[in-house]
């Protein structure tokens, strides 16, 4: 059992929890992530980590709530306990000193970005970071990712702070004007991030994404997580979870990210009908 | 010495539930003996003098002793002697492969009729079960010495070392890394077989020994070998399981809708996904499913896909009946409850829809050539014999290799070309100081029993090292 030691709700539906894993919070690195079960029925499922706290002996969530698993979490309380919570997983990104790196995140991408921009900072590399949101109201933790970047950017997809434009069309106006960019790290939906590598990919700056598909076990054993990337069958859970964007088969991994669509309708729609209560109390801060 | 006892070869049957109504619920298929019918059945024993059925068990339990004991309904002497060798009957009773084992070599083998010493074993294990007092007063007191040894995975041969250790004193720690403890007993042997209760039962009495069983520890990740070796563990057995699903790289075997055996199993079993929706985790199943592998993982994914609601279940197997590797009992049990037996069949590719869902699989004829490495006739394919099955799910079940996590973090460690960790077979040491190994990781994908022989041996093995 693991304690929640705080929890917050960061805009609508973006939920951020910080949990007692002195051990996680001892060995993760930039780039890993942990697998939750929040009870006994629960599910098994991959969330990547906003941050940590070494000495402090936590870790941060930052949360999309979208099916029963995470309305459930969402629904915990500080003092709550989650069942299980299982890492640090998969490979840690690997921290080089590349020169010119643009960090792009939106949705719960931009959690771990911020750990991820911060040790890239600090091996010396110049960060240039672009944050997108739906709309204004949705933005959160910029103050946070802009400390560890020498330039932040906002992009607004619905116009109301500026133009209308995401992250992947800052990243080709971006490269366009002949701005040095040596690697890219994208954050974000699989949607997101297949735009930011399809934006790229004409300039051939590589792009790496971090995929959190659908796990089971999340050791390699169950084979549910994998993707196609340049050709090859890999397993996200201990291949990845960060791969080169260039090469992703992204209609596939949309393709398989959907396959319990109806399945994960039907549940959450059950599990509300019964908890309405904890519905109305999460969106409360 | 007893007079010799008059052969009678009526093995007694063990009563199942009925094919068609068990083929749609995942109670246990197998019902176990009553009193009368074990009684019966060791009557049948011939008290050999000298029993050669003992050299059939990896575990060397004291087969003919035990049966005695039941004879004499002297149950609680039964359960002395089995537990004394065996920390897992009611596993074993029920999983084991006897017919390769013990009782091939038991001596009315040739007759035809072996003693069901595994039905036995079942018997005296389930009655143990339903008297908790009597194991409780067996318990000796352990005098511990004070050397700490780390198990790493809780399968069969983790289990079986952690015991074996514990009663002699050593305080042993078992890291698992799924959330409840038993390996492939909870995630991959499903419910019809073996009961995750009597799992449950079995792992709290490796418990009851001393053994702490830490849920949640992905060695590799939280910590490496090296780092528990280095914070006051004395030894490490090594115990992970093979782990990582083989696919066959054919084209659309990333549609979804197709599954490895590991992850529909898994699914099904570890994560209750047959509850649905009471238990979150879903599971897709469909009309038609096809199942590719002749071994016992794929009798239980097909099995398991009739139980979850399917309507045609098919095994694709690209040799013949003869040359399939599963348990003849359990293929059996699949036949009977209706799964259907595409033999001398291989896939060629899957299909999908537009949105990226397995419809079909393209499938071709084999025909049985020469022995091959394995001993087994090669199947080879009839040329233009193509043909298409609809499908609504495939489940992969051909074999597992080894998971790299433990061997690309551990220092020191000698690997075979095959990725397990090269192990010796009798002492289960490794090429590390300090580590021992068992187990699927040590052998390549195997049985229960062979896992609980390794773990016996290397627990026997880490004594000798330690008391010099």
């Amino acid at each position: 059992m693991y304690k929640i030691v705080k929890r917050e709700v960061l805009v609508p539906n973006i939920i951020h929890i910080k949990i007692e894993a002195p051990e996680i919070a001892r060995k993760v690195k930039p780039g890993q992530f942990v697998i939750l079960r929040v009870d006994e029925t629960g599910e098994r499922f991959p969330m990547s980590l906003a941050d940590w706290d070494r000495n402090g002996g936590t870790i941060d969530i930052a949360f999309y709530v979208f099916g029963k698993s995470t309305r459930k979490l969402a629904s915990l309380r500080e003092g709550d306990y989650v069942m299980n919570l299982v890492g640090p997983l998969g490979n840690a990104t690997e921290i080089e000193l590349y020169g010119n790196v643009l960090c792009a995140c939106g949705c719960f991408g931009c959690g771990p970005t911020i750990p991820l921009a911060r040790a890239l900072k600090e091996k010396g590399n110049r960060i240039v970071s672009v944050m997108e949101a739906r709309s204004r109201s949705f933005l959160f933790w910029q103050d946070r990712l802009e400390e560890v970047s020498d330039e932040l950017h906002i992009t607004i997809g619905d116009g109301s702070y500026g133009r209308k434009w995401w992250t992947n069309d800052f990243i080709g106006e971006y490269l366009k004007d002949g701005n040095k960019v040596d690697r890219i790290f994208a954050h974000g939906c699989p949607f997101m991030m297949m735009e930011c590598s399809k934006a790229s990919k004409p300039f051939g700056v590589k792009t790496m994404v971090s995929l959190t598909s659908i796990m089971v076990d999340g050791t390699g054993m169950c084979g549910c997580c994998r993707v196609s990337v340049g050709g090859e069958t890999k397993f996200t859970c201990v291949d990845g979870p960060e791969f080169d964007g260039h090469g992703i088969d992204w209609e596939l991994l949309i393709n398989r990210q959907r396959t319990y669509l109806d399945e994960e309708t039907r549940s959450s729609d059950l599990w509300e009908r019964e908890n309405w209560h904890k519905m109305v109390e999460y969106s409360k801060a | 010495m007893a007079e010799k006892k008059k052969i009678n070869l009526n093995r007694v049957p063990i009563s199942k539930q009925e094919p068609l109504a068990r083929g749609k619920n995942f109670n246990e298929v197998a019902l176990g003996y009553t009193e009368e019918q074990a009684l019966e059945e060791a009557t049948r024993c011939l008290e050999c003098p000298k029993p050669l059925c003992k050299n059939g068990c990896p575990v060397n339990v004291d087969i003919p002793e035990f049966i005695k004991a039941i004879c004499d309904q002297d149950m609680p002497e039964a359960v002395r002697i089995l537990k004394s060798k065996n920390s897992l009957p009611g596993i074993c009773g029920r999983v084991c492969p006897q017919e390769t084992q013990c009782e091939m070599t038991c001596a009315l083998a040739k007759k035809g009729a072996p003693i069901a010493i595994g039905r036995l074993e079942r018997y005296v294990a389930d009655w143990e079960r339903a008297h908790p007092e009597v194991t409780e007063r067996q318990k000796e007191r352990i005098k511990l010495n004070g050397k700490g040894i780390v198990v790493v995975g809780s399968g069969p041969a983790g289990l079986t070392c952690a015991a074996s250790l514990a009663k002699l004193g050593y305080e042993v720690t078992i890291l698992e890394a799924l959330h409840v403890a038993g390996g492939v007993l909870m995630y991959g042997i499903p419910e019809f077989r073996l009961p995750k209760h009597i799992v449950q039962a079995e792992v709290d009495y490796v418990k009851s020994l001393g053994v702490e069983a830490k849920l949640d520890q992905v060695i590799g990740k939280i910590a490496t070998v090296d780092e528990l070796l280095g914070n006051g563990y004395n030894a490490a057995f090594l115990a992970p399981g093979a782990g990582a699903p083989m696919f066959l790289n054919l084209e659309g075997e990333n549609l979804s809708g197709v599954y490895s055996a590991n992850e529909f199993l898994t699914r099904t079993n570890l994560m209750k996904a047959y509850l649905f929706p009471e238990y979150d985790t879903p599971i897709k199943v469909g009309r038609r499913v096809a199942v590719v592998g002749g071994g016992n993982v794929a009798m239980d994914a097909s099995r398991c896909a009739l139980r979850l609601g399917a309507e045609e279940v098919y095994i694709i197997y690209r040799r013949s009946r003869a040359e399939m590797p599963a348990r003849a009992e359990e293929r059996d049990n699949a036949e009977e409850e209706g799964v259907i037996f595409r033999l001398l069949t291989n896939p060629k590719r899957f299909i999908g829809d537009e949105q990226g869902k397995v419809t079909g699989v393209e499938l071709y004829e084999m025909e049985l050539g020469e022995p091959d490495a394995s001993g087994r006739r090669r199947p080879i394919a009839k040329p233009d014999s193509e043909f298409i099955m609809e499908i609504d799910v495939a489940i992969s079940a051909l074999g597992t290799r080894p998971n790299p996590i433990i061997p690309s973090t551990t220092k020191g460690l000698e690997l075979t070309r095959f990725g397990t960790i090269k192990t010796d077979e009798l002492t289960g040491r490794t090429s590390k100081n300090g580590v021992w190994c068992g187990g699927d990781m040590a052998t390549g994908a195997a049985t229960v029993i062979s896992a609980m022989g390794a773990g016996k041996r290397a627990a026997a093995d880490i004594d000798a090292y330690f008391k010099g």
